[in-house]
């Protein structure tokens, strides 16, 4: 068990982290979202991501918005369980998922599958590319609305309902990677089982609220 | 013997060697990860000498051979072949190596023996990909008699004149070039003739996806993407896709083998 001082260690250590945390201003991950996504481009028209940059590219845009994902399911138990307070890039997270994943389909689209027929065809007949599609239909309404003029609009309740469609939106971007693997894969399937504890994280907490 | 390859491949002036960089580090070896470049990263792990093959079943000679003894007997010669992967990427490999029907007459086929089964190494200390069951290791793969003794399966020693690399098979692998490329089964340590229509890894974990035959073909589909396309690696972040070609472009001299067969169900 951790002794009082090791606790206050933590909490100090917590402090510092939010504090720090603070000093960041939420364009900096735009910034940083932006210039990464620009830098792989820049790689894979180089010659840096290896000898076949297209799938590598597209490969790289989808990984990076699973784990963005991730990190946006973490923020709310993040605060609640830990006290690191990740609030405030919480829209900038979760724009830049969107980001990527844009990304990654307008690689898939137009520099791999070539022709909007084929696209179309794999949209309707291939299933992991309809769910991945879904996932990213679902993500469509969150970019749009996320904005404070949104959220003024709707109202907070609904605002947030409506940004509950990340919950979906994350497991069917993770089954999406699961189902394309080749063979047994351990990697897509750390994904989604990181995706589904950050969901059963939240279920918890409603539960004791509903009893109380 | 090894004339009807050279022809295969003088058709075709268009076919534009790939890289030693391309052949030789984009690369699907599960047994050292599934990434494309972990098996340029892990393959050196591997003990490629000495090597032996075991060579049993319906054969007359059955034994274990020593690399040496294999290639003191065959003759190797280059073979610019098309590589068409089962993902829809394709390369072109000039190999360096021998046919193996000159290695299957030497050991003598059984009169019943109707299938040639091959098996990689299975070596857990020196192949990493081996702790993550991806497949029921080790990795195995087979080919009917005919197919095996037709004068375009080879096996492969060298690439560009030189050993072939561990990421592409050393010392000694299969090429089956009509074949989508997990057939070319890679590092074989055993060789068996058999009446019977050998386990293939990829076949037996998802038959649905990948038939015993797994001859490359623009009109039969994978379930989850096109075959009739694919890219050629090195062409950049741009490259157009280009047309699949049935049985991938060895249509005239491998047609005859699947006569009759519906190459739907036979896939």
């Amino acid at each position: 068990m951790a002794s009082l001082g090791q606790m206050a260690a933590q909490s100090d250590m917590v402090q510092g982290l939010n504090a720090g945390l603070r000093r960041v201003p939420p364009w900096v991950l735009y910034l940083a979202g932006a210039g990464w996504a620009g830098w792989l481009f820049y790689l894979a028209a180089t010659g840096g991501l290896g000898v076949e940059p297209i799938e590598a590219l597209e490969h790289r845009y989808g990984e990076l918005a699973l784990q963005l994902i991730v990190v946006g399911l973490a923020v709310t138990p993040l605060r609640r369980h830990l006290g690191v307070n990740l609030m405030p890039f919480r829209r900038a997270i979760g724009v830049l998922t969107f980001f990527f994943v844009l990304a990654h389909f307008l690689v898939w689209a137009i520099l791999d599958v070539q022709t909007l027929s084929a696209v179309w065809a794999d949209i309707l007949e291939r299933p992991y590319v309809t769910i991945g599609m879904g996932g990213f239909l679902l993500l469509l309404p969150l970019a749009v609305t996320s904005n404070n003029w949104s959220v003024r609009k709707l109202g907070g309740a609904a605002w947030r309902r409506v940004h509950k469609l990340v919950y979906p939106a994350a497991v069917l971007g993770a089954v999406h990677y699961v189902w394309l693997a080749k063979g047994f894969q351990i990697e897509p399937l750390v994904y989604l089982g990181l995706i589904l504890v950050l969901l059963a994280l939240r279920s918890r907490p409603k539960a004791t609220r509903l009893a109380r | 013997s090894g004339m009807m390859g050279r022809a295969a491949h003088a058709q075709d002036n268009d076919l534009q060697l790939n890289s030693w960089e391309e052949i030789t580090t984009y690369n699907n070896y599960y047994e050292f990860g599934t990434r494309k470049n972990d098996p340029v990263e892990n393959a050196h792990m591997l003990t490629t000498q000495p090597w032996s093959i075991e060579i049993d079943g319906m054969v007359e000679n059955p034994g274990t051979y020593s690399l040496e003894d294999i290639l003191s007997e065959v003759e190797i010669e280059e073979r610019i072949y098309r590589l068409r992967c089962v993902e829809a990427w394709s390369m072109v490999v000039p190999w360096n190596g021998f046919e193996l029907a000159d290695l299957l007459t030497r050991v003598g086929v059984q009169d019943g023996a109707r299938y040639v089964a091959f098996q990689t190494a299975n070596r857990p200390e020196e192949m990493p990909g081996l702790r993550v069951p991806v497949l029921d290791w080790p990795y195995r793969e087979g080919l009917r008699l005919d197919e095996a003794m037709h004068p375009l399966t080879i096996m492969a020693t060298g690439i560009y004149g030189e050993p072939i690399p561990n990421q592409n098979g050393a010392p000694i692998r299969l090429v089956v070039p009509w074949k989508y490329g997990f057939k070319s089964i890679k590092s074989i340590v055993r060789i068996t003739l058999t009446d019977e229509q050998p386990y293939a890894s990829w076949n037996a974990s998802q038959p649905r996806e990948y038939g015993f035959y797994s001859n490359v073909n623009p009109n039969v589909d994978h379930p989850r993407w096109s075959q009739a396309t694919e890219r050629r690696v090195g062409g950049g972040l741009f490259a157009r896709r280009i047309p699949t070609l049935m049985f991938n472009g060895y249509e005239e001299e491998v047609a005859s083998l699947y006569e009759g067969m519906d190459l739907a169900e036979y896939f």
